[in-house]
């Protein structure tokens, strides 16, 4: 096992859940906010990048995967980009196919 | 072959002192402790990776008929209620915390605190079941339930909707209106998968104070309240995702 990939236990303070707390509440109200104006096309775009970004404190801080080993972070990053992959091939099967055409 | 069995594994090198040399709960087949934290943890992401291709072939599928099926999804959208959603919201990223600050007391060896973190989150996750069945009543009234007694009144005649109305909805066509039924099918595959996660969720956490109040996690083996906490934020991230798809992103148009 080299040094880089060694797993110390990092014990994350209160401190640091109580940040991500009170971001997740203000990104919520936020969220809540920017539904409620008129955006056009923005609306979903602005709200499902709120929701990234609440999604991403979630798991670097309380899923602690910002002080975890290598594997995890690689496990992390693997499944997020497979996931997307499947997503993008899924709609741009849609799109270029029948679309209009239902 | 004892020659090489005392090679192989170093230090521990006969079966009587083999406990002296590390923790009770480290299992033989990992050298160290750090090794087996770090197994166990891959193998809870592994898990909650098959959890978000699940979750998300969900979300692929509301996201193509949304765009199909655009005026239904909208109008039917605006039969949710931003104002317990935005509740609801709230009380899992109070629970996700409370369960951060579990995990925490775990590791810091605070049974009472581990306890109390616990119970903090299973009460807030039944608050959030609560607030779901006020929700899935309302829907069940007004008979928007997919199936044999779904209704297309506040979709045909919207001036006669209370929800309808105040978010200036147009009556849509028959065949247009039809598709909303679409909408319910996937807002209650998606709220009730996620509520039976909580479910589940809140079970083990009921298993987990029992044992927490006996001191089983507060001994330095903190693996299960540190792998189900990974559950629980999942199961938060999970709603982040269907809060802002199904109450916001229809709010105008």
């Amino acid at each position: 096992m080299s040094e880089e990939t060694k797993h110390t236990h990092q014990i994350v303070g209160p401190k640091v859940y109580v940040i991500i707390l009170f971001a997740l509440l203000i990104g919520t109200a936020l969220t809540v906010w920017a539904s409620f104006i008129e955006l056009g096309p923005w609306n979903p775009v602005i709200a499902l990048a709120i929701a990234t970004g609440k999604a991403v404190l979630v798991v670097l801080f309380f899923m602690q995967v910002k002080y975890s080993s290598k594997l995890t972070k690689l496990t992390v990053g693997a499944g997020i980009f497979t996931l997307l992959a499947l997503i993008s091939m899924t709609l741009s099967d849609y799109i270029s196919r029948a679309w209009g055409r239902w | 072959m004892p020659d090489s069995s005392a090679i192989d594994h170093g230090a521990v090198t006969t079966a009587g002192d083999a406990h002296a040399e590390h923790p009770s709960y480290q299992r033989h087949h990992f050298e160290t402790v750090e090794q087996q934290a770090d197994a166990s943890a891959f193998a809870m992401w592994l898990f909650l990776l098959t959890e978000v291709m699940f979750f998300g072939g969900l979300f692929t599928a509301y996201l193509i008929y949304r765009n199909w099926y655009y005026p239904a999804f909208v109008s039917a959208s605006h039969q949710l209620n931003v104002v317990w959603g935005t509740l609801n919201t709230v009380v899992l990223i109070l629970s996700s915390f409370t369960m951060a600050m579990g995990v925490w007391c775990a590791e810091t060896r605070r049974r009472r605190g581990l306890v109390l973190c616990l119970t903090l989150t299973m009460t807030l996750g039944l608050v959030f079941l609560g607030i779901k069945t006020v929700e899935y009543k309302e829907k069940i009234e007004k008979h928007h339930v997919p199936g044999q007694h779904y209704s297309l009144q506040s979709f045909l005649d919207p001036a006669h909707d209370e929800a309808a109305l105040a978010a200036g909805d147009k009556p849509l066509a028959l065949d247009m209106a039809r598709h909303t039924e679409i909408y319910f099918s996937l807002y209650f595959a998606m709220t009730g998968m996620h509520a039976l996660h909580m479910i589940i969720g809140i079970g083990i956490l009921a298993f987990m104070i029992f044992r927490a109040r006996a001191g089983a996690y507060t001994g330095g083996h903190v693996t299960f309240v540190e792998n189900f906490g990974f559950y629980w934020h999942f199961v938060d991230l999970v709603w982040i995702y269907l809060f802002a798809l199904l109450y916001l992103i229809s709010r105008h148009q």
